[in-house]
């Protein structure tokens, strides 16, 4: 099965006075495993539910295979759509809930019985198909709808939010199945989620949305590397932000006086010139740490000192809050290959260097500009 | 350690008799109704052991008969109808936007709050100034009346255990308005609507004020009629017919206990 492509059109929508979708444009690709990423109360999933046919936008027109289905019921649109709290019917079986759908469209009964069957093998319920709901834990739960959705072979699944009533360990079970079920039927997900590792692990591509605006479309490794602006660097993932004045600029690198760390150097990922004021994402990965004063071969690292302000052993690594002596504080953390051998482990208020490669941070403003 | 072992035994003790006292309360008086309903004499003096007043009650009561059916049909007619009417009304408050809605509500439920001799005052004003006949038929309104706003509550308490989104989803898979309601909001509450269901039998079975206000000639109903008997003196045939509902009460209970437990496990 061939998945369908959507096409939102400037679409708007206002509850009351408030605006809560400003003006969206986006293209999703057939087949692609989209999501939808931002805060709560960012409008993902009034968008959602536009698409679905659930919301009717102020303004601005959804197409579905380059058609228009702003004018016609969720049932007409060849989407269907998964609810946050499963909205399974209680009062009939795993069976009979995926045979829903079928059974108003008055197919023929062996055929519902071996359709059913089917879907209900994909999402690995066989042995549940007599229960009811109830007797379902929530992951079982949310993959009857999953079957009962899938087995009306739409174009398009909507995901509003699946995952968020199951527990941690469940999310992440769950995730992978989405994933390979996705795999099988290689139709169009758009997955809305608030949680960014989710989103990441997954997806082709994702919107990143905050008070009804799209930031940033781009695969989990462009959201990553090249936020579009500081919301989005902090959103996904942690992100130390670095603040300063463009001083000189060369062939490819520029020198950046900040108020709290004194001189970098910056890669050029945008264009700079003198004197702009600039905001750097570098991430707390990139950032080596040690207690001996690194040998640096080349002019393009960056090298500051500071104090440990907070440790947290996590295992495999551990994660660092350190001070430099203006008080600026810096997220990194040191992976454990060889815990005992690396280095004599660094403690708490122990004197650290931190350095990091002139490549490895990233502009993401130039004078308050994306 | 032997303190606190005397202590808890105490209290047990007390917890013990507190429970003893009320099932007195609640049932002395059942028992000894059902103890005089076989009773020899008329008194209050247990003469000897005797069937005689289920003779009198199934062989020698037609009038007591005729007002038992009577609150048969009422009570049937008037829970069915105010099911149906309860729990449409019941999806539309909840599930359903309209202006007004909240005055709907708080209005539906006024019956619950209102005492019944006003409830039976402005009833029989109002069949008068309609010029209706009083009889059963306006027993039956009267009762549809009362009953409709506990159908009501019971119904939306089970509605309120489901989120709007299975409304949604059913929709999404392709079900009108129709499909939904007949096929995934009904079923979904039939325990409710069969508990209200019960609950209308029950209360229109029980109904005296009310009933007396609206009640017409040959419209008798057995709690109208057993006070009227108050009067000659109570026939203890009373006593027997009281035995015989009790008996069919407690088994209809069992019986839709184990229904509701076999229905949704």
């Amino acid at each position: 099965m061939i998945g369908g492509t959507v096409k939102v059109h400037n679409v708007s929508k206002n509850f009351g006075t408030t605006q809560v979708l400003k003006d969206i444009k986006l293209e999703i690709n057939a087949g692609e495993f989209f999501s939808l990423l931002g805060p709560s109360g960012c409008g993902k999933t009034t968008l959602l539910r536009i698409i679905a046919g659930f919301e009717i936008p102020t303004s601005g027109d959804i197409l579905l295979d380059n058609e228009s289905v702003i004018n016609k019921a969720p049932n007409e649109r060849h989407v269907n759509t998964i609810f946050q709290n499963y909205a399974l019917f209680p009062h009939l079986t795993v069976f009979e809930n995926v045979a829903f759908s079928l059974r108003l469209k008055k197919i023929d009964k062996n055929i519902i019985k071996s359709r059913v069957a089917e879907y209900v093998n994909l999402v690995r319920l066989q042995e549940h198909i007599n229960k009811y709901p109830a007797q379902l834990s929530g992951g079982q739960r949310q993959r009857v709808s999953i079957a009962r959705a899938l087995i009306n072979e739409p174009r398009v699944l909507l995901l509003d939010e699946p995952l968020s009533a199951l527990d941690a360990k469940l999310r992440q079970d769950l995730l992978m199945e989405l994933d390979r079920i996705h795999d099988i039927i290689g139709i169009t997900f758009i997955y809305v989620t608030h949680d960014q590792e989710e989103a990441m692990s997954v997806s082709d591509r994702i919107a990143v949305m905050q008070e009804g605006n799209l930031l940033q479309v781009g695969t989990p490794f462009e959201i990553y590397e090249s936020p579009a602006d500081m919301f989005v660097a902090d959103f996904i993932g942690a992100s130390n932000n670095i603040e300063g004045k463009v001083i000189e600029v060369t062939e490819n690198r520029a020198y950046i006086e900040t108020p709290d760390i004194g001189r970098i150097t910056v890669d050029l990922d945008k264009k700079l010139k003198a004197s702009d004021h600039i905001k750097v994402t570098l991430r707390p990965e990139k950032i080596h740490i040690s207690k001996k004063a690194p040998s640096l071969d080349s002019p393009k690292w960056n090298c500051i000192s500071g104090k440990v302000d907070q440790m947290v052993y996590t295992g495999s690594h551990t994660r660092f809050i350190i001070k430099t002596e203006h008080g600026r504080v810096f997220k990194t953390f040191k992976q454990h290959a060889q815990y005992f051998t690396d280095e004599e482990p660094i403690q708490w208020e122990d004197n650290v260097y931190m350095w990091w490669h002139a490549d490895d941070s990233f502009i993401v403003e130039v004078n308050g500009n994306r | 350690m032997k303190d606190v072992l005397v202590r808890s035994h105490i209290k047990h003790r007390i917890s013990g008799s507190f429970f003893w006292f009320t099932m007195l309360f609640f049932y002395a008086p059942l028992l000894v109704l059902i103890v005089f309903s076989f009773n020899e004499g008329r008194s209050m003096n247990f003469t000897g052991f005797s069937f005689k007043w289920y003779k009198v009650l199934f062989f020698d009561s037609a009038k007591l008969w005729g007002s038992f059916y009577n609150t048969l049909l009422i009570a049937v007619t008037s829970a069915l109808v105010s099911t149906v009417i309860g729990t449409l009304g019941a999806i539309g408050i909840y599930w359903y936007n309209f202006k007004m809605k909240r005055y709907l509500e708080v209005v539906s439920y006024l019956p619950i709050i209102l005492p019944e001799i006003i409830i039976g005052v402005s009833m029989l004003m109002f069949f008068a100034g309609m010029n209706m006949p009083l009889g059963l038929s306006t027993i039956i309104i009267a009762h549809i009346t009362f009953n409709i706003p506990y159908v009501l509550l019971i119904v939306i308490a089970r509605l309120s255990e489901f989120d709007y989104s299975i409304i949604e989803a059913a929709h999404d898979l392709g079900a009108t308005e129709m499909d939904t309601l007949l096929k995934v909001i009904i079923p979904m509450c039939i325990p409710g609507i069969l508990s209200g269901f019960l609950m209308a039998i029950t209360l229109s079975v029980d109904d005296f004020v009310i009933t007396f206000f609206v009640t017409g000639p040959g419209a008798s109903t057995l709690p109208l009629h057993i006070y009227s008997m108050l009067r000659f003196g109570l026939s203890p045939a009373i006593n027997a017919l009281s035995v015989i509902l009790i008996v069919g009460s407690l088994a209809m209970a069992f019986m839709s206990k184990k229904l509701f437990k076999h229905m949704f496990n």
